[in-house]
């Protein structure tokens, strides 16, 4: 009997996770943006000191890894798991990363949405007694994820305005069983939604359907209200996918207006950064959670809020053989005590 | 599933509701001028290279097309051709200029995989299509040509 379980999605955790630490790494760009100063790291250069950027987004997560555990007092050694992954294919960033840590790894792809789904699983581990520390981090880079997704970099095409950049940067979370910090007390797994987007250049309308399934499964599960959330943040669906995720969730019956915001609005400054409708990435929402939202946690500026990670989960080739792109939302409940 | 597909539907539509215009008119001014002047570049440089170097009208479309695909590659590895194709659109991509940012830029970004499946192999990933389709109707028509003459 699954004694954890609540609704249809959700789990409840009865000895909720502490989030101990976070470090986030970030690109110049990032630095810039309205949420510069939460950052633990700007990078002045997003090469890294490396001679490829797939190179040097493996190495942002190496070093908010390393820095995370730092901060929580800890060594390597001490972590049991690391649950982790990017946008890369066959997820070389993390796996490179955890080639040099020699941390127990297990690979994780949920597109965006991986940061989320991270924390879902390493809260999981803890609470089910199988393991005492856990990090989970996520990282994406623009310039790795042009080129795997889209066009070379100097070539001289126009951006959508529906369009989102790809945020550069990494973020380590450290979970524990005990000490002190916030508490991931809920998780609700969202299921892969599809509604014909095929455009991947608008991909906050892709994934807004499987953003507002999962919130409103959230709801329907916990019994929770809107109210009960200082903030309902979705990951990377920027200002378009975001009004439209709004409109889905109040025709099934919810107002999540008053307090929802979008990790990918709140990293850029779209109209002086040029950044069209917002970031996006796994770096987006682990950044923004890692850098600024668990700071104002500690800070007991919010009290609780609903990280909604979301991935558009297609590839170049699915969408070159005509197939639309999928989706997937997931959501964890965060609380400071 | 016939549910499914009003569903899919109706949410397209919302999309396009919600999601914005590209601004036409801009876009389409910025192509002009900045295509037109391109153009004009050419056109001043095909005059002057037909009466400096004394050369035949078809030499001099040569030679107009080599130094407009140098000064296309030499502005993308400078990384200025992106910023003016973000304002410019079709503007800088139709002309000859375009089409050596095209192959230069692949060229540039896999350059990190080697010379050979990196630069070579990429090197006409966008090209490519241009290049087949493009010789293959220019062989058709050259061949309707030929044969309606």
């Amino acid at each position: 009997m699954a004694i954890k379980r609540i609704g249809t999605q959700t789990i409840k955790f009865v000895n909720p996770p502490l989030l101990i630490s976070t470090a986030s790494i970030v690109g110049p760009k990032e630095g810039e943006g309205p949420l510069g100063e939460y950052f633990d790291k700007v990078l002045s250069d997003d090469l890294f000191q490396e001679v490829s950027w797939e190179k040097a987004e493996s190495k942002m997560t190496k070093e908010a890894i390393s820095l995370a555990t730092n901060k929580a007092q800890l060594k390597i050694p001490d972590i049991q798991y690391l649950l982790g992954g990017d946008l890369l294919n066959q997820l070389i960033a993390t796996t490179y990363a955890a080639r040099d840590l020699q941390i127990p790894f297990l690979g994780l792809y949920g597109a965006c949405s991986t940061m989320a789904e991270s924390l879902a699983l390493g809260g999981i581990l803890i609470d089910g007694g199988f393991a005492d520390r856990v990090v989970a981090a996520t990282s994406s880079h623009f310039s790795s994820a042009e080129r795997q997704f889209r066009f070379p970099l100097e070539l001289g095409n126009q951006r959508p305005l529906t369009a989102q950049w790809t945020v550069t940067g990494a973020g380590a979370v450290i979970l524990s069983e005990k000490g002190k910090g916030p508490t991931i007390t809920h998780v609700t797994t969202g299921k892969v939604l599809d509604y014909g987007i095929a455009d991947a250049s608008n991909m906050g309308a892709a994934m807004a359907p499987a953003a507002a399934s999962t919130i409103v499964s959230h709801f329907s599960d916990t019994g929770f209200k809107p109210e009960d959330y200082d903030l309902i943040i979705t990951g990377d669906l920027g200002i378009y996918g975001g009004e439209i995720a709004i409109e889905l969730v109040r025709n099934r019956g919810l107002d999540i207006m008053k307090n929802y915001s979008d990790c990918g609005i709140e990293i850029f400054n779209g109209k002086k950064q040029d950044t069209h409708a917002g970031g996006s990435g796994c770096g987006c929402s682990a950044v923004v959670f890692c850098g600024y939202l668990y700071k104002k946690l500690v800070e007991k500026k919010y009290r609780k809020i609903l990280l909604v990670s979301t991935g558009a989960l297609f590839s170049p080739l699915s969408l070159q053989q005509g197939e639309s792109i999928p989706s997937i939302a997931h959501a964890v409940t965060i609380e400071c005590n | 599933m016939k549910r499914q597909t009003e569903n899919k539907k109706r949410y397209q539509q919302l999309v396009k509701e919600i999601s914005p215009k590209p601004h036409y008119i801009k876009n389409c001014t910025w192509a002009f001028f900045v295509g037109g002047f391109i153009s004009m570049i050419g056109q001043f440089i095909h005059n002057s290279v037909e009466r400096m170097l004394n050369l035949s009208h078809l030499e001099a479309t040569n030679a107009t097309i080599l130094i407009m695909i140098f000064v296309g590659a030499l502005l993308t590895g400078l990384g200025i051709y992106d910023r003016i194709g973000k304002r410019a659109g079709a503007g800088s991509i139709v002309p000859i200029t375009g089409f050596a940012n095209s192959i230069v830029s692949p060229a540039m970004e896999f350059k990190r995989e080697g010379y050979i499946f990196g630069v070579a192999a990429r090197m006409f990933t966008l090209a490519g299509p241009v290049l087949v389709y493009g010789i293959t109707s220019s062989v058709l028509v050259g061949l309707i040509y030929y044969l309606l003459k």
